[in-house]
């Protein structure tokens, strides 16, 4: 049995160690860590090849969410050690879902939990004592820049619109004579899930739960409140399952890009199905 | 279930200790805080713990039972008990020991002490009417039981003890239970941002984990405030309107 006494302990706290969960802890933040590097690594890859990002074979009308909206021109970028250089548009576009995913609520306890282990999970000792008076949570630059979320969220919700005009846009197909006509292909079908989940994803986020009526003190006492109580709940409602939407509609834009790319490059077809 | 289980008990103080095996005689539907009785009642009466109810109402019994923070009342000596039936009882490890399972939790009481209690205007009748869709929210938050569980996980006060930082989440939901209610008039940003330490908070939901009412106090308490303050404090637009129009009234 083991014995323990005081050294380094504040305040007379037990001299424990502070940790004796077993083993099991480590499952959530591994498999965070697995999940979001390689979709940083596959977005980051497809961000620059620039190429298979729109299908149009066969009248069918898919493009990427990773490249939307088509931008006009590849804007060019000075970079320090390789001078002028075209840079994919994607790069312009990825900022901005970036920026929402990064600062959302939900994500910043799954990356600061398995990524910066702070803590890695609830009553596992974090592993740097020397730095634990250190630590400023999101008081100081730069992740006192969280508190900016709302901005991202405007950004998102402009996204959101662009991505459902694409959708509507993968179910209209054009004839071999330039006419269009309503279709369904299986492209069609991811695109319809992936809006589906990517809404939820945004209206379900926290800064909106606070706009849209969550700041208010008195909900009786307008019209006004007394609506937005009601969005408020139904926000709420959608809220409560934030995570998920987080993790399945990363999934779903991952996989449709995926689609998009196979298609685009052959390496399978697109079923039409009506 | 097995007939009996071994309890690991940490026996000691904050100059030190020992984890002592206790062997105790099951029951159906025997928790923790059962167990604990039984080693006082039959084995060795010096142990020390802290208990009220035995009905998770009264917030006394909280601990670490293998490394989880519990309430020794609602916890299922079924549930925890190893393969070789053993389960590791530990105090609080966030406030300074007493003695065996007993913590001073004093600290929370001071903190306490520093939310200013609910501010209505004298015009308002007395006694308030209330609708039910304005006291909603905040109902959520007077179900805490004061167990401190949430303060005790909480790794802001655990890993780094900057107590002297931040006010902890049981205190984050004290205070938005206030600034949500439809009649306080107190302005409770200003404590928020600096004296309670809001920022110190990443929202990485211990505290949620942990409570035994299930309160979602990030969720539902600590998100919608940090929302509240980056209105007031880091909002550039909101700041630049409360420039040219002025503040607005609560
Ligand atoms: S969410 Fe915030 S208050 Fe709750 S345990 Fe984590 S850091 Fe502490
Ligand atoms: S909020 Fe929950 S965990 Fe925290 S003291 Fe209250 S009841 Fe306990
Ligand atoms: S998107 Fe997750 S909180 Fe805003
Ligand atoms: S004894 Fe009251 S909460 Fe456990």
């Amino acid at each position: 049995m083991a014995s323990y006494s005081a050294n380094s302990r504040e305040e007379g706290r037990a001299p424990l160690p502070m940790e004796n969960r077993e083993l099991d802890w480590w499952l959530m933040p591994l498999l965070t860590v697995v999940v979001l590097t390689l979709f940083g690594v596959y977005t980051t890859f497809r961000a620059f090849e620039n190429n298979y990002y729109l299908y149009t074979k066969n009248g069918a009308n898919y493009l990427s969410p990773f490249y939307s909206p088509l931008l006009p021109i590849a804007w060019s970028l000075h970079l320090p050690l390789f001078g002028l250089k075209m840079v994919s548009p994607a790069i312009y576009i990825l900022i901005f879902p970036l920026a929402f995913r990064l600062t959302c609520y939900y994500y910043r306890k799954a990356y600061y939990r398995s990524f910066f282990w702070d803590p890695p999970a609830c009553a596992v000792a974090e592993p740097r004592a020397d730095a634990r008076m250190k630590y400023t949570g999101e008081r100081k630059f730069p992740f006192i820049l969280q508190n900016l979320h709302r901005y991202a969220f405007y950004a998102a919700v402009v996204i959101v619109i662009i991505l459902w005009k694409d959708t509507v846009d993968a179910f209209i197909w054009t004839g071999p004579d330039g006419s269009h006509h309503f279709g369904i292909g299986v492209g069609s079908i991811v695109f319809l899930v992936n809006i589906i989940l990517l809404s939820l994803y945004t209206f379900s986020c926290h800064s909106w739960r606070h706009l849209i009526g969550g700041k208010h003190n008195c909900y009786s006492c307008s019209c006004v409140t007394r609506s937005s109580y009601g969005i408020w709940k139904k926000v709420s409602f959608l809220n409560h399952n934030h995570a998920l939407w987080a993790w399945v509609s990363m999934l779903s834009v991952w996989f449709t890009d995926f689609y998009v790319m196979a298609v685009a490059s052959g390496m399978f077809k697109d079923i039409r199905i009506l | 279930m097995r007939d009996k289980v071994t309890i690991r008990l940490f026996r000691g103080n904050a100059n030190g200790g020992t984890e002592t095996d206790y062997e105790v005689t099951t029951f159906p539907g025997m928790v923790v805080l059962d167990a604990i009785h039984q080693i006082q009642g039959t084995q060795d009466s010096t142990v020390a713990c802290r208990w009220n109810c035995k009905a998770a109402k009264c917030g006394s019994c909280s601990a670490e039972i293998n490394g989880r923070p519990r309430l020794m009342c609602k916890s299922h000596v079924e549930d925890f008990a190893d393969s070789n039936g053993l389960i590791r009882v530990h105090p609080l490890k966030t406030f300074p020991l007493i003695k065996d399972l007993v913590t001073d939790v004093s600290i929370n009481y001071r903190t306490a002490e520093k939310i200013p209690p609910l501010t209505v205007s004298e015009d308002i009748p007395r006694p308030f009417k209330m609708q039910q869709i304005d006291v909603e929210r905040i109902q959520e938050f007077r179900k805490c039981i004061e167990c401190f569980l949430c303060q005790d996980v909480c790794h802001v006060l655990r890993d780094h003890n900057r107590k002297d930082g931040y006010f902890g989440p049981r205190f984050m939901i004290k205070i938005a239970a206030l600034s949500m209610h439809p009649l306080d008039t107190g302005n409770r940003l200003r404590q928020l941002k600096e004296e309670g330490g809001i920022g110190y908070c990443n929202i990485t939901k211990c505290c949620e984990e942990v409570c035994p009412e299930h309160i979602h106090l990030t969720d539902n308490g600590i998100i919608p405030l940090k929302e509240r303050v980056a209105d007031y404090y880091y909002d550039p637009l909101k700041i630049l309107i409360r420039k040219i129009v002025g503040p607005k009234k609560k």
